[in-house]
């Protein structure tokens, strides 16, 4: 069922809200947190599938905060329990002065103790620690991968992180992540190179030279290529290069020395898929938080770059002592930040 | 190669999967309706889930005419219809690189020398090094011949850096004596750690969430014990007839098909003692333990129950009698409905009835723990307003509606103090389950990853015939057929009576 509220408030639509439910029967639903999504009209239609679609593995209240240009105070309100809907879900839309105090609003239709989640699909708040909504959730989900210039917006959520926040684009790189440390589970042996291919403007290459930099302790070379995303990664060894290379964003091959060329897939993922990933966790995610830092860490540090380098000299360490590099190079990065 | 860490594992970094070493998976009975509607779909699932390595290869063996390209077609065909996820072409792609089909006869030494072969090949062409789990859809009674293939083909040969793993379903034998002849039998060329029986009861989310509820929360355990529940029950009803199934099941009977292996499962997590930790043997010792103490009813006579089906209307459908079934002789003792009372002697549920029933053609489809307590020792109302009243309950429902209900007494809304039985309900929303992992699939995923918490071994499956055989005895010596009860219900009036005689009833699930 939907109720629809004009010119209203919150208690108002906490009142729908339990109407709603119980016109429904009252049914047991046993909604496990709230997720509060902001955005604007252009990117509402897109947000809504992907809440719905998540909603299916997480039930849970979904409020999403519309907020529009004008000066004249409103806020309106669509409650939709039921009918194919998962959970709760509220449409607010405000602007004017309200939307300067969106919190007002939401703050007293969270479900009780359970967690908050906030997300913005497109555009997002530089600061998310003086952000109103912010400071109401556990995690806060961003899309950097969506900003005018990515990989500044990336370099923004890096240098204002907050426990809790991850960025949809180290979400995007799970898969890729597991395969390649798989890859080293079969095939353990000493990594001599790094190398990352991918288009241009991409935030993901960055987190994962990035990552890669702090686990191996080794220089990354980057090379930019047509896309989409992420295209190969090599990982090079004294027997030859373990190689993952994904030409078509679909399907890609798999290389490891001495073993036959074999595919896999790796299909780039849908908003909804990521969305699904961040909600079963509801803790920071501290290789996160390692992993953005060192792309604003001290100068001399600063890995990524985009330019074409095609040299084949790298400098090697040995990467015995990698895991306390890794934490060292975290956490030198993580004081420098808030010194700076 | 050295023994060293992984770096790019973390502790800290629980986003990454554990993805399954390169292997081939061989399933022998391939044809069967088990591997097209559960394990085929459930490959897929986990391919697509990207939990499968990129060299994977399915090999199937089956009494067939059939290439690789028919296979791969059959494979293809299942996961269309049966797969939970959606399908993708370049999954797919991934997949049929490594599916394969072996013609012929499990006797036959050709047919196997062809398997060797096979595996061979797709250990060089898929880079499976040298890993096979071998998957047995097939009856018990071929476990011999197949172990003994593969013995003699060197294909159960344990090397280092490699493994080889067989995997087998219920039933585990009929009795003690032939569990452990079959024990014997795939022992004799597997090591025990090498042997997956799966039970996939215990790879559903609600199983393995009973152990959340129990051990994550202060608020069960201190009530999980004889002070506060007077009796448990156990119950997996099926709406179902036996179909298909009359040879398997006629002599065999439902006690045997699910008593022995799903109930006392359940009756096991939910009676043991909490584990040091989540390790495989560290559960399994508490399992054990538990299943020591559980001691088979002292009267045969009054606390076991048994019935058949007859014809009648189920679900407003028409339905034949068990008797009348297909293949089934009109003189059979097959029991389609079981019930029995076990007694769990340990301190902690010392005088506790534990009753556990399953039946086929029962009112619906539902598997059920529901552990009943002792009604409050005063109750400060007048009598008539706790007239309503039963006893509380927690029951937790395994399927298909899985969750969590307690029942407690609230008051009825009105001038008037009356009491009455309510129900508080906790459904992770039926939805959650469909995508997640099906039963099968984390099965699979765990053979494949050599992960054994979820698995019996032998003891736990010996423990359970010792609790049986002494009933299944008793039926035996019973001249008469086991009671009729009508089809669309909850099964014989002896069932009943079994509980009213200690003045408790069944629940209606």
């Amino acid at each position: 069922m939907a109720l629809t509220l004009t010119n209203t408030n919150a208690a108002k639509i906490s009142a729908a809200l339990l109407k709603a439910r119980r016109s429904a029967g009252s049914p047991a639903m046993g909604m496990v947190l709230t997720l509060i999504i902001v955005c604007d009209e252009s990117e509402y239609e897109a947000a809504m599938k992907a809440s719905m679609e998540a909603g299916r593995e997480h039930p849970s209240r979904i409020l999403l905060v519309v907020s529009g240009q004008g000066r004249t105070a409103m806020l309106d309100a669509e409650v939709r329990i039921g009918e194919g809907t998962p959970g709760e879900v509220v449409i607010i839309r405000m602007r004017g002065a309200i939307a300067a105090h969106p919190a007002s609003v939401i703050r007293p239709l969270l479900l009780p103790d359970s967690p908050v989640v906030v997300w913005w699909p497109g555009k997002c708040p530089t600061n998310l620690a003086e952000d109103e909504l912010a400071h109401l959730a556990r995690r806060r989900l961003t899309d950097s991968s969506t900003a005018a210039r990515p990989l500044a917006g990336l370099q923004t959520r890096a240098e204002n992180y907050m426990p809790g926040d991850t960025d949809l684009s180290w979400t995007r790189l799970t898969p890729w992540r597991a395969l390649l440390a798989a890859a080293l589970d079969q095939y353990p042996s000493r990594i001599t190179s790094v190398l990352v291919e991918a288009e241009r403007n991409n935030p993901s290459a960055d987190l994962l030279a990035a990552w890669l930099h702090n686990r191996l302790n080794l220089e990354v070379v980057r090379r930019v290529s047509h896309g989409p995303g992420i295209t190969a990664v090599r990982l090079g060894t004294a027997a030859g290069d373990i190689a993952i290379t994904r030409p078509d964003g679909l399907l890609a091959s798999y290389t490891v020395p001495g073993q036959p060329e074999r595919l896999v897939a790796l299909k780039r993922r849908e908003v909804t898929e990521l969305i699904s990933e961040e909600l079963r966790r509801m803790d920071p995610d501290d290789v996160y938080e390692s992993t953005v830092k060192s792309l604003v860490g001290p100068p001399g540090s600063k890995k990524p770059s985009t330019k074409k380098r095609t040299t084949t000299k790298r400098t090697t360490t040995k990467p015995t002592a990698k895991k306390p590099a890794a934490k060292r190079a975290g956490k030198k990065s993580a004081s420098g930040r808030s010194r700076g | 190669m050295v023994d060293r860490t992984n770096p790019l594992r973390d502790p800290q970094d629980r986003r990454l999967p554990r993805i399954a070493g390169p292997c081939v998976l061989v399933i022998f009975g391939v044809t069967g309706d088990l591997s097209t509607k559960k394990l085929m779909p459930a490959v897929y699932d986990l391919a697509n889930r990207g939990l499968l390595p990129p060299g994977f290869a399915l090999v199937g063996f089956a009494r067939r005419g059939w290439e690789h390209h028919d296979f791969a077609k059959v494979v293809h065909d299942a996961v269309r219809q049966n797969a939970r996820t959606h399908f993708r072409e370049e999954v797919w792609r991934q997949l049929s690189e490594g599916i394969r089909f072996v013609p012929g006869e499990i006797g036959d030494e050709e047919s196997f020398a062809d398997l060797t072969e096979t595996i061979a090949d797709l250990d060089e062409a898929r880079g499976t090094g040298g890993n096979h789990a071998f998957y047995l859809s097939i009856p018990p009674g071929l476990f011999q011949t197949v172990v003994d293939q593969l013995r003699s083909h060197g294909l159960a040969e344990q090397r280092p850096g490699q493994w080889s793993r067989v995997v087998i379903e219920k039933p585990f034998g009929h009795d003690l004596a032939s569990a452990r002849e079959l024990n014997h039998i795939v022992s004799s060329v597997f090591p025990s750690s090498s042997v997956f029986r799966i039970d996939h009861y215990l790879g559903k989310e609600t199983v393995q969430n009973m152990l959340a509820l129990r051990f994550a929360n202060q608020l069960f355990e201190p009530v999980w014990n004889n002070h506060y529940v007077d009796h448990v029950q156990i119950t997996m009803a099926e709406d179902i007839g036996i179909g298909g199934r009359a040879g398997y099941f006629d002599g065999i009977g439902i006690a045997r098909d699910v008593i022995q292996n799903h109930l006392m499962q359940l009756l096991a997590l939910t009676a043991m003692e909490e584990p040091t930790s989540f390790e495989a043997s560290q559960l399994r010792a508490e399992k054990q333990k538990v299943l020591a103490a559980v001691e088979p009813p002292k009267r045969m006579d009054l606390h076991t129950a048994r019935g058949a089906y007859t014809g009648g209307w189920a679900g407003g459908e028409q339905v034949k009698g068990y008797l009348e079934e297909d293949r089934i002789p009109p003189d059979s003792k097959t029991e389609t409905f079981a019930a029995i009372r076990v007694d769990v002697d340990n301190r902690r549920w010392a005088g506790v009835p534990f009753y556990l029933r399953t039946g086929k053609r029962l009112a619906r489809r539902v598997t059920e723990i529901a552990l009943g307590f002792k009604r409050a020792p005063h109750l400060p109302f007048a009598k008539t307003d706790t007239a309503e009243l039963g006893y509380n309950a927690l029951v937790m429902r395994i399927q298909p509606d899985e969750g969590i209900t307690l029942r407690f007494g609230a008051k009825v809304p009105g001038t008037q103090m009356e009491i009455r039985e309510v129900n508080m309900d906790f459904a992770y929303g039926g939805s959650f389950t469909e995508s997640s992992p099906e039963a099968y699939e984390r099965l699979i995923l765990d053979v494949l990853l050599g992960d054994p918490p979820l698995f019996p071994q032998h003891e736990e499956v010996e423990l359970s015939w010792e609790i049986l055989d002494p009933i299944l005895n008793f039926w035996g010596t019973l001249p008469e057929q086991p009671e009729p009860y009508e089809p669309g219900g909850w099964g014989p009036s002896s069932a009943n009576e079994m509980l009213a005689r200690d003045g408790f009833a069944w629940r209606r699930p």
